[in-house]
């Protein structure tokens, strides 16, 4: 018999609702934003950092993080970068195009309606802003009212793999503590060279009273939480977002599992005193 | 104004030394001023000088023929620059350049490293330092190499 639970899954997490391309934005060489509206008209909302499974007709799914903020009216609003079949496909996606939808799914950075006095900091490795982004806006937003400082540490391989550098101008100029740093200068760049890791003692938020979400590769997020706990920041205020293969995307199917977690429901926003003990652990 | 000594005891090189040890390191220090564009070491020239960076960012750089410099990495306030002082023959691998208004103290690596041959445990604490930078910066070299950022990722 089927548990009460499984009949209280919304029909959005089930079925990929239809949505259109109603623009399109190309962030880097191949990374490309997607703005989509529901073909039914129909809203759909979500927590920063959850992420929906997009699937491009006739070639599969794939989970994608929602890159928009919770609060903005306006079209969904989905980074992917191209690194395979489905996600180039979505890529080479043209306004008017259609796509399927299912989600959101998943946990979220916690900051949705949840402003806090104290900094928050946040840490992503190249397109590992985009599902950062939302939390950011809103975030810039919060700390206009009055709550606590916002710090944004970007790296990157190279410059031209930065993305969202329009919104990192404006969170600068709303307040935000912006700061980049490259891997590899191309000629003309004046910024920071360095692992992102060297953004940290100097960015000057207040270790001791912070709380931290990183968003990259695995390995970035762990020299980035061992150089954070060496200035003071404790564990159990780090969080970061994890990602295996999602299938399902319910707690159905364990494609996502790590350790006792399966990721697309326990995940992928986990704190990082979880998250250490499971980040070598191999996907199943 | 903050004195030289004080100065030297605020850096985060110079913490955990005694109050003995600092002084004599800040008789080896002064503090300077640089424009942007300044060069603090020059690849082949003799490494007289170490900085410890207060405020400003300087960037290490390798010269290429042909292709100008390639900056290594970028350090800012609380770093140090310059280790080539304190091994034989005492000459820079690098070049450093200040790519904005720098606030330094600048430290004289003979008039330490002969305090160091008197007093060998300020040597001791100093190369402690030293190799503590150094591992850092070999660990952030070797992570550089296995592209932090380079898998697949959303
Ligand atoms: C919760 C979550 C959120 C995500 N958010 C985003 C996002 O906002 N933007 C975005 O571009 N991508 C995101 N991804 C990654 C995206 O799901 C994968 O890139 C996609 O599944 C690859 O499918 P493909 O068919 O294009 O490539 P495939 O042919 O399946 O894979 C191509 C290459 O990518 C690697 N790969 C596949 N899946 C992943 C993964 N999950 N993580 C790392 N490497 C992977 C494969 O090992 C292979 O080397 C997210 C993944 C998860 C789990
Ligand atoms: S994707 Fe099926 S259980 Fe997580």
């Amino acid at each position: 018999m089927a548990s009460a639970t499984e009949f209280s899954v919304p029909r959005s997490a089930l079925t990929p609702a239809l949505y259109r391309v109603v623009a399109r934005g190309r962030e880097t060489a191949d990374v490309v934003t997607l703005w989509l509206e529901s073909l039914d008209g129909e809203r759909l909302s979500f927590r920063s950092g959850q992420f929906n499974m997009l699937s491009a007709l006739g070639v599969g799914e794939v989970a994608v993080s929602v890159s928009g903020s919770p609060s903005d009216p306006g079209p969904l609003r989905h980074t992917v970068r191209d690194v395979g079949a489905v996600t180039h496909a979505l890529c080479s996606c043209d306004v008017g195009d259609v796509i399927g939808v299912r989600g959101p799914f998943g946990t979220d950075w916690g900051v949705t309606g949840n402003a806090t006095p104290h900094d928050t900091v946040v840490v992503a490795g190249g397109i590992g802003l985009a599902p950062l982004r939302g939390a950011v806006e809103e975030l810039a937003a919060a700390q206009r009212e009055g709550a606590g400082r916002v710090f944004v540490l970007v790296g990157a391989r190279e410059p031209d793999q930065m993305v969202f550098l329009d919104d990192l101008a404006e969170w600068e100029k709303a307040g935000v503590v912006v700061l980049i740093t490259v891997d590899r200068p191309a000629p003309g760049w004046s910024g920071r060279v360095g692992l992102v890791t060297t953004l940290l003692a100097n960015a000057g938020f207040d270790a001791r009273h912070c709380r931290v979400l990183i968003c990259g590769p695995e390995i970035m997020m762990r020299f980035t939480a061992r150089a954070l706990n060496e200035l003071g920041v404790d564990l159990a205020s780090i969080w970061v977002s994890l990602e295996r293969n999602m299938q399902c995307g319910l707690g159905w199917c364990g494609h996502c599992q790590l350790g006792p977690l399966l990721l697309c429901r326990d995940g992928p926003v986990v704190n990082y005193l979880e998250a250490s003990a499971l980040m070598n652990e191999r996907e199943r | 104004m903050r004195s030289i000594d004080e100065l030297v005891a605020a850096h985060p090189f110079a913490a955990g030394l005694n109050d003995e040890h600092l002084a004599l390191v800040a008789g080896c220090a002064h503090n300077v001023s640089l424009d942007t564009d300044t060069m603090l070491c020059v690849e082949g020239a003799s490494a007289d000088m170490f900085y410890l960076l207060r405020r400003g960012h300087v960037s290490i750089e390798v010269h290429q023929a042909g292709r100008g410099p390639i900056v290594i990495e970028t350090v800012g306030p609380g770093d140090a620059v310059g280790w080539s002082w304190l091994v034989p023959p005492y000459r820079w691998t690098f070049d450093a350049r200040a790519i904005q208004p720098v606030g330094a103290l600048a430290i004289d690596g003979a008039c330490l490293r002969a305090k160091s041959l008197e007093d060998t445990t300020l040597g001791f604490a100093l190369l402690s330092r030293v190799t503590q930078e150094l591992l850092e910066r070999l660990q952030a070299t070797r992570v550089r190499l296995l592209d932090l950022y380079g898998e697949p990722r959303g």
